[in-house]
This record gives C-alpha cells, sequence and structure tokens, in this order.
C-alpha cells in the first residue's frame, strides 16, 4: 500500500483522504463488474510532474483503473480526485489515449479530425470547431511527425501512426494529468521512441503522465514511479525502490488466488456458500 | 473518392437513369406517372423522397453507431402501440395511432438498452428478444382490433407491409417537417454526433452526455420510423435507414460527404421506387423502393473507386501484371549478367526461371514487346532493347539491394533471401530506394553482384 496517502488520510468528509495539491489521488476505491469485484480498496495518490507506469497481468484491472478514474464505469465505493476536485469538475485538466481495440479503425474520419476532437471539450455544444481548433491539432500532429498525413484516413495508417494520432488528439487537450491505456501496445521502434521522448517532454512541462504498461523490460528506464497492480495495489512508488523482484512476484504470482475466489462468491450473490 | 460540386449531381444523375429505366421499361400508366400530372402521383412522390432522405440522414450516424438493427427492433416494436392505440380511439385516425407506435417503439428501443446491460445477454440477442416480443403482442393486439371493428379489416396492416399509393398531403407534411427537424439536429449537433460514433468512450471522458445523445439520435430514428410506416410499412423501414448509408461508405472516407451521399442515394430510392411503382399496377412501393436501395448498394459495392470491388480486382490484376512484366525484364537482365550484353534468351530457357504457364508467359512478351522493353525472333529468341535494358538494370539493381539489406539488417539466410526480395521489390516506393542505398552506400549505379549463387537457367 501507499504510505504515503495512508498518513495523509483523516477520519472525515471524503475530500480530506485527498490531497488537493495531488494531480490525481483515489482512496479506498472498489470497483466491481456486474457485482463482480475487479479492482479493490485501490489507494493512491501520485505526486505532480512524474511518468508513472501501471504494470500487471492480464486482467489485473490495468485499464479499469484509467477507466474508474474517467469516470467512465461506475465505482462500487471510494472517491477518486483531481487537484483536489471531483473528475466532472476537472474535465480539463484530463487528456486520455484509449486503448487501441476501442476504436473503429473503418470509420470515415482522417487524422487531423480525430486531433481536432481533442478540442472538443474547449467547444460548447452546437459549435462547430475553427480554424483555432483546427490549427492547434495540426500543431499536435507536427508534435508526433504526422503532420504530412493530416489528410489521411485513420485505416490506412501503420500501427504506430494511428498510435500517435491518439497522442496528439491526448496533447492537443493540454492537459495537466495524462491517462493513456497502453500506448505502446503494437507500435514500431521508431513510434515507441517518439512516445518516450513525448512523455519526457511532458514530464519537462510539469505534467503528470499514467500509463498502462505491457513490457516489463522498459519499467524501469521509462518510468519514475510505478503502480504494481493486481486486483488491488500490490506496491506503488519510486520505480527504483518499487520494482523489485519480490513484489513482481507478488504481482505475477498465484498468491491471489483467494482474492479471485472471494470475487467469484461475491458474483454468485453467495447463494452457494458452501 | 468522391468530393466537392460532384455530390450536387448525384441526385439528379440517379433520378435520371431511373426515370429513363422507368420510361424504357414502364407499364400501364407509365406516361401519367412520368409526367407527375396527378395530384396523388405528386403527393406520394414527394413523400417518398422526402422519406429517403431524412432516413438516409439519420441512417448515416446509427450505421456509424452500429445501432442499425435497434432500429429494426424499434420498427416492429411500434405495432403494438398502433393496434392498442386504435382499441383505445377505436377509429382510424392517423395521429393517435403514430403516438401510439410513437410510445411502443421507444419503449421498444429502451428495453434493448435495459435488456444489454445484463451479463450474458449481449445485443443481437437483445434486439432479437425486444422485435419478437412487441411484434408478437401487437399481432395479437391487432387481431383483437380486427375483430371488434368488423368494417376495416386490413385497416392495420397498411403498417405492416405499407402502402405508398394510400399517402395524402398530411402524410407528406409530416415527412416533411420530420425531414426538416433532422436536417436541423444533424447541422447543430454534427461534431457532438460525429464524436459519439467515433469514440463514445472519449465523448464521455470529455463531459459530453453520451446517454443524451443516443437518446436523441433513437428519437429521430423513431420519428423518421413511424412517419414512414405508412410509406413502407414497419418491416421495410430499416432498410432506408442501413442501405443508403451503407452504400455511401463506399464512395467517401469523409464523414459530411458520406452523410450528403447517403441523402441523395436515400432520396433517389424513394423518388424512382415510387415512380415504379406508380406505373405498374399492383406493385408494392416499400418493396420497389427498398430494391432500389439494394440496387445502389450493389453498385457501390461493385464500382465505387477504391473502395469497389471491381476497382480492387482490377487494380489487383494489374499489379500481378506489372511484377510479372518485371519477372521477365530481371530474368533477361540476368542472364546478359552472365553471357554479355546482347546475348538472347530462347523463350523455353525463359519458361524454366520460374513456374509461368507458356500462355501467361508469352502475353507477359507480348506486352513487354508492345512497351517497347524487347524483342523476339520468329524462333522465339528474346533479346532487351536499349530501353528495355535500362529499366531492367534498374530492377535488377532493386533487387540485389534489396537482398542486401535483408542479410544484413534482417538476419535473412541468403539461400532464402531471392524469394523475399522477389515478394517487395514491386512495390518499392522510390524513397525506400535512396534510403537503401544510404544504408548500404551504394552510391554507384553498379548492380551489386549477387549474394547467393546463380540458379543456371539453360
Amino acid at each position: 500500500m501507499n504510505l504515503l496517502s495512508k498518513q495523509r488520510r483523516l477520519p472525515e468528509a471524503a475530500d480530506q483522504h485527498h490531497d488537493p495539491r495531488a494531480p490525481i489521488s483515489i482512496h479506498d476505491m472498489t470497483v466491481a463488474y456486474h457485482r463482480r469485484p475487479v479492482l479493490w480498496d485501490i489507494d493512491f495518490a501520485a505526486e505532480e510532474g512524474r511518468l508513472i507506469g501501471i504494470v500487471g497481468p492480464n486482467g489485473a484491472g490495468k485499464s479499469t483503473l484509467i477507466k474508474a478514474c474517467l469516470d467512465l464505469i461506475p465505482k462500487a465505493s471510494g472517491s477518486i480526485r483531481i487537484y483536489g476536485k471531483p473528475y466532472k469538475k476537472q474535465r480539463q485538466l484530463v487528456g486520455y489515449v484509449p486503448q487501441r481495440e476501442s476504436i473503429d479503425w473503418e470509420f470515415p474520419i482522417n487524422a487531423l479530425d480525430v486531433v481536432t476532437m481533442g478540442t472538443y471539450g474547449k467547444i460548447p455544444w452546437c459549435f462547430p470547431p475553427r480554424k483555432k481548433h483546427r490549427t492547434a491539432a495540426y500543431e499536435a500532429l507536427e508534435k508526433v511527425g504526422m503532420a504530412e498525413y493530416a489528410h489521411r484516413q485513420i485505416s490506412r495508417l501503420s500501427g504506430g501512426q494511428q498510435q500517435r494520432v491518439f497522442l496528439a488528439r491526448a496533447l492537443v487537450q493540454d492537459a495537466q494529468l495524462y491517462l493513456m491505456d497502453e500506448p505502446f501496445a503494437g507500435v514500431d521502434a521508431a513510434t515507441e521512441s517518439a512516445i518516450i521522448a513525448l512523455l519526457k517532454d511532458l514530464k519537462a512541462r510539469g505534467r503528470t503522465v499514467l500509463v498502462v504498461h505491457h513490457d516489463l523490460q522498459t519499467v524501469k528506464s521509462y518510468f519514475d514511479d510505478v503502480i504494481l497492480l493486481n486486483m488491488r495495489i500490490v506496491a506503488s512508488g519510486p520505480t527504483a525502490t518499487t520494482f523489485t523482484e519480490e513484489n513482481l512476484r507478488k504481482t505475477y504470482g498465484g498468491k491471489l488466488t483467494l482474492l479471485v475466489e472471494a470475487a467469484e462468491a461475491i458474483a454468485r450473490g453467495g447463494q452457494e456458500n458452501r | 473518392m468522391i468530393r466537392g460540386p460532384v455530390m450536387l449531381l448525384v441526385l439528379p444523375a440517379l433520378v435520371t437513369v431511373g426515370v429513363i429505366a422507368t420510361a424504357t421499361f414502364g407499364g400501364d400508366e407509365l406516361r401519367r406517372v412520368l409526367s407527375l400530372a396527378d395530384y396523388n402521383t405528386r403527393i406520394v412522390v414527394l413523400g417518398t423522397t422526402l422519406l429517403g432522405a431524412a432516413a438516409g440522414l439519420i441512417g448515416t450516424f446509427t450505421y456509424l453507431r452500429k445501432r442499425a438493427m435497434v432500429a429494426d427492433a424499434l420498427a416492429h416494436a411500434t405495432l403494438p402501440g398502433i393496434a392498442a392505440a386504435f382499441l383505445i380511439v377505436g377509429q382510424k385516425e392517423i395521429v393517435p395511432l403514430l403516438v401510439g407506435g410513437a410510445i411502443a417503439g421507444t419503449l421498444g428501443v429502451l428495453c434493448v438498452m435495459g435488456l444489454r446491460r445484463i451479463p450474458r445477454i449481449h445485443e443481437d440477442a437483445a434486439i432479437g428478444i425486444v422485435l419478437s416480443v412487441f411484434f408478437g403482442i401487437g399481432l395479437i393486439l391487432k387481431s383483437a382490433a380486427t375483430q371488434l371493428s368488423m368494417g376495416d379489416q386490413a385497416g392495420l396492416d397498411r403498417f405492416i407491409y405499407g402502402t405508398t399509393a394510400g399517402l395524402i398531403k398530411q402524410d407528406a407534411w409530416l415527412i416533411g417537417m420530420t425531414a426538416v427537424l433532422i436536417l436541423l439536429t444533424v447541422l447543430l449537433l454534427f461534431k457532438e454526433f460525429r464524436l459519439l460514433c467515433f469514440d463514445a468512450a472519449y465523448a464521455r471522458s470529455l463531459g459530453r452526455r453520451v446517454r443524451v445523445l443516443d437518446l436523441l439520435m433513437m428519437a429521430l430514428v423513431v420519428i423518421t420510423t413511424v412517419v414512414g410506416l405508412q410509406a413502407v410499412g414497419l418491416i421495410l423501414v430499416i432498410a432506408l435507414l442501413i442501405i443508403p448509408a451503407a452504400a455511401a461508405r463506399f464512395w467517401t472516407d469523409d464523414l459530411a460527404t458520406m452523410t450528403w451521399l447517403s441523402v441523395e442515394f436515400g432520396a433517389a430510392s424513394g423518388f424512382v421506387g415510387a415512380l415504379i411503382s406508380g406505373s405498374y399496377a399492383n406493385l408494392p412501393a416499400g418493396a420497389v423502393i427498398v430494391i432500389c436501395a439494394g440496387v445502389l448498394f450493389f453498385f457501390s459495392m461493385g464500382f465505387a473507386p477504391e473502395r469497389g470491388a471491381v476497382f480492387a480486382w482490377w487494380r489487383r490484376y494489374a499489379l500481378r501484371r506489372r511484377i510479372g512484366r518485371q519477372h521477365v525484364l530481371r530474368a533477361l537482365a540476368e542472364h546478359e549478367e552472365r553471357y554479355g550484353n546482347l546475348a538472347t534468351l530462347p523463350l523455353a530457357r525463359l519458361q524454366q526461371t520460374r513456374s509461368w504457364r507458356a500462355s501467361e508467359l508469352r502475353t507477359l512478351i507480348y506486352r513487354c514487346r508492345a512497351a517497347d522493353e524487347l524483342t523476339i525472333d520468329p524462333s522465339d529468341n528474346i533479346r532487351l532493347t536499349p530501353t528495355g535494358r535500362v529499366r531492367a538494370h534498374r530492377l535488377l539493381r532493386n533487387h540485389r539491394l534489396w537482398e542486401l539489406y535483408l542479410i544484413r539488417y534482417a538476419d535473412v539466410a541468403p539461400t532464402h533471401v531471392d524469394r523475399d526480395a522477389d515478394q517487395i521489390e514491386h512495390v518499392l516506393p522510390a524513397s525506400i530506394t535512396v534510403e537503401l542505398e544510404r544504408l548500404l552506400a551504394e552510391k554507384q549505379t553498379a548492380i551489386p553482384a549477387s549474394p547467393h549463387p546463380m540458379g543456371d537457367v539453360s
């Protein structure tokens, strides 16, 4: 468990569990799909200006954690604050890069229009995007080295190029906190180093980035902090001290079978209690 | 790709084709219908055209949101509402019936959305359940209504199958107002609908009320369906929501263009369909309209540039032919490399270099000769022309560069490299060739020697 956030705990109202300076702080959160808990008792507080990797086996709830932070799925209990306020009030501060699989690549849209969507949060309902929004989108595409593909339909881009388009969309939101769901999945080496350069640049500008990550080899070189997740937070903190063999064994080893069984039992509604 | 002012010509072109086709194969009442002189015909054609346009417009977004089949459940779910309204009002007053249909249709959509939240019930199952149960209830209520009022037994059947010829001015007005309402909504919310259809989770993360947008979209579909019931019937109305949008998708990669095309396809189907069914007695208009849309769809699938099947086939064929010709040239260049310039290669030995069928190779050689790349004498000896030699050398050089690259950078075994290089070199853009040269520091234009033993072609 994260010692820092535990020390900050105060017994009263929900807000007092959260440090208003933390880009994101999660208190005692449990998330369930169809009553089956997938995340238990998550406590976490991020420090500003850090690159934070979220690591864990398949089905550990990494994507769920990101989605819960964005209010995309309901929480069974607990609370999340972005700079001390609920997500609803802080949307402008958060940029999101969804998982590749969630995108319909055959949709009739080009790269520039995808990136322009990043500005929609600043445009009221019923108003079309203006020239300045498109310009901002184009500049974001330039930043990820994709300007020459601005008018290409997204299915005609390579996997790495597609990923860079979605990064550009998050960039154009000009957020303080970025949540990225497996941005390195299925990209070529060139894109991977481009993404890393981008993350370093965000960090240099004081942004905080949470990244769901699969490749254990690169965790140490990419991230300042790491969250080891397997239905609960096994360990979190600076990568140097947290990303240890023992913690990894706890995360990936079969030690959590009891927790899985408990979740199954809850999903059955306790009807078959033996 | 279709873009720009050409788009405005699509509808008139389609209508003209339709009118000419109708005039050519037209039936008994042809002249009267074609001239639109008849008041009823005018109303019917206007009504179905507007309905096609409205359905094509909102259909684009339901198609892209992958909700098209929800609209089918919706259409079937209107029947119990219509029958219940008939039982309550007790007469064939159209407005209460349509209101009843709209309420039941909305209920059906909400049921689909609710059922989907239950684990192990996927959307297709939810749609199937709602569609059949609502329609079943509708049939029972309809038979009750028929028994109560002996006078007009077939009264409610027209909502199931549609009776286009029965459209009156009031119906055309309703359809027209629906079309305007949908047009205004789409103009205002184009940005929101695009976002919703493309990436609903992202829309939600931006704070857009996804559920409100979804409900609004489905509400527009409910209205379109209900006003369209009399024209095409509840079984076929789904076609107008899906087919124009699906056909339009073949022609463009731009959402605005696709939306506009879908409207034109829908309108053209409505117009021509009504025209054709009007000029034959007893031809059900709803079915003809849907068939018109279907013809448009299959035409788009076959002949749309880039995506159409014919063009895709042609592209593949042209590529294969180009590769074949390049193989011939390269084989000749390799032959010259071994036996000196101006060496001739007998056709039979050329054929042994690859698994060519004789007829196939003849065609390739004929084409090469037509392009002045080689000559072939009467005893089938082949020789490169100067033009052909330049091209053949370039091809051979690319091939060798690729082989070297694969060996040095991709760790491909020299014995396998020929085949691998073979597959890629034909699609090499010039920029990659330049990059290859840079990597391999092959600045001079000489052809690198083959990295693997050359099979003797004799």
